[in-house]
């Protein structure tokens, strides 16, 4: 894990939600962190080429804007290689995992509406032959404000 | 919720991979969209408080940050409990997301999922004690399914077209 001191943890830490609205965020940021803006815009940018940080931006409600479901499939181990890469290759699955269960692929495909999501799920479905398990969101419970990072 | 407009639309999906890290990120959003920055800010104010945009802020990359350890607890809940089960979840403050998912019987009885992150075994493991003490009898059963693998994590790439949307933030 990459180093970071002690004012990359508070811009990684204190920053995920309540992003200052304000025509320049960033100097708001510094202000607070009693750093130069020019300085919150460097470490963001170093973060974010190091892949510390995803991004800084908006997280939207699931499905305001689209429609998603999470897709699981119990892939003989054989297979596993080469049925993961074809899931991976639609551009409409974003998150895919292998885990450890029988389920053993798991994956998020968003589109933009339904009818686009179904037709991705029933081609992995045709082209396999194997099961694909439909679980769309039902109801989201954690009003995502963030998840505290434990630094030690 | 108010519906989103063209608009509202614009600005999600101009803003979905990140703002620009730029003094006036808003002002850069805005001149692509042919916008003023005022507008783009108050319209993102808006969607906040109308709870389409959940947050605005800084998102860490787990993984990157050392939470090689990425499980998916699942829960089977009596349906009549599910929002109190849900609730708790929440309130233990480890949980990154939780929804309510079909059980689709007879190959997968858990209907609540909710991702924890750790940087080890023990930790994850204690993760997952904190939340099963939570929920207590609610829970009539659970599993963890840790990540062994990340096969595709892209975020937020969709609706070049005409919309898009992300279940999840990362």
């Amino acid at each position: 894990m990459a180093q970071l001191d002690a004012i990359d943890r508070h811009l990684l830490d204190d920053f995920q939600h309540d992003f200052p609205l304000d025509p320049r965020p960033y100097a708001a940021m510094a202000k607070r962190l009693g750093i130069a803006e020019s300085e919150v815009l460097s470490r963001l940018e170093r973060l974010r080429q190091k892949g510390t940080v995803s991004r800084v931006g908006a997280v939207i409600r699931p499905h305001a804007v689209g429609h998603s479901t999470l897709a699981a499939m119990a892939v003989p181990p054989d297979w596993l290689e080469h049925v993961a890469e074809m899931v991976s290759g639609y551009a409409e699955v974003n998150h895919n995992y292998q885990r450890d269960h029988r389920l053993n692929l798991w994956f998020v495909v968003a589109a933009t509406g339904r009818d686009e999501v179904q037709a991705v799920l029933d081609d992995i479905a045709r082209r396999t032959g194997l099961d694909v398990l439909d679980l769309p969101m039902v109801e989201q419970f954690h009003i995502d404000l963030g998840f505290g990072l434990r630094w030690n | 919720m108010t519906k989103l407009d063209d608009i509202d639309r614009a600005i999600v999906i101009a803003t979905q991979g990140g703002l620009p890290l730029v003094a006036d990120p808003y002002g850069a959003v805005a001149d692509a969209l042919g916008l003023s920055a005022e507008v783009v800010i108050a319209r993102l104010d808006a969607m906040q408080q109308d709870g389409v945009v959940r947050r605005i802020g800084v998102v860490p990359n787990h993984y990157a940050l050392g939470y090689r350890f990425n499980g998916m607890t699942v829960w089977d809940v009596a349906d009549d409990h599910v929002e109190e089960a849900g609730r708790r979840l929440c309130a233990t403050g480890v949980v990154s997301h939780c929804y309510q998912r079909p059980r689709l019987l007879p190959d997968w009885p858990y209907n609540i999922f909710a991702m924890i992150h750790a940087r080890d075994e023990a930790a994850a493991t204690a993760l997952v004690e904190r939340l099963a003490t939570a929920l207590g009898p609610l829970a009539r059963g659970h599993r963890v399914l840790f990540s062994t693998r990340i096969l595709k994590k892209t975020g937020l790439r969709l609706g070049r077209q005409q919309g898009g949307g992300t279940p999840c933030s990362g």
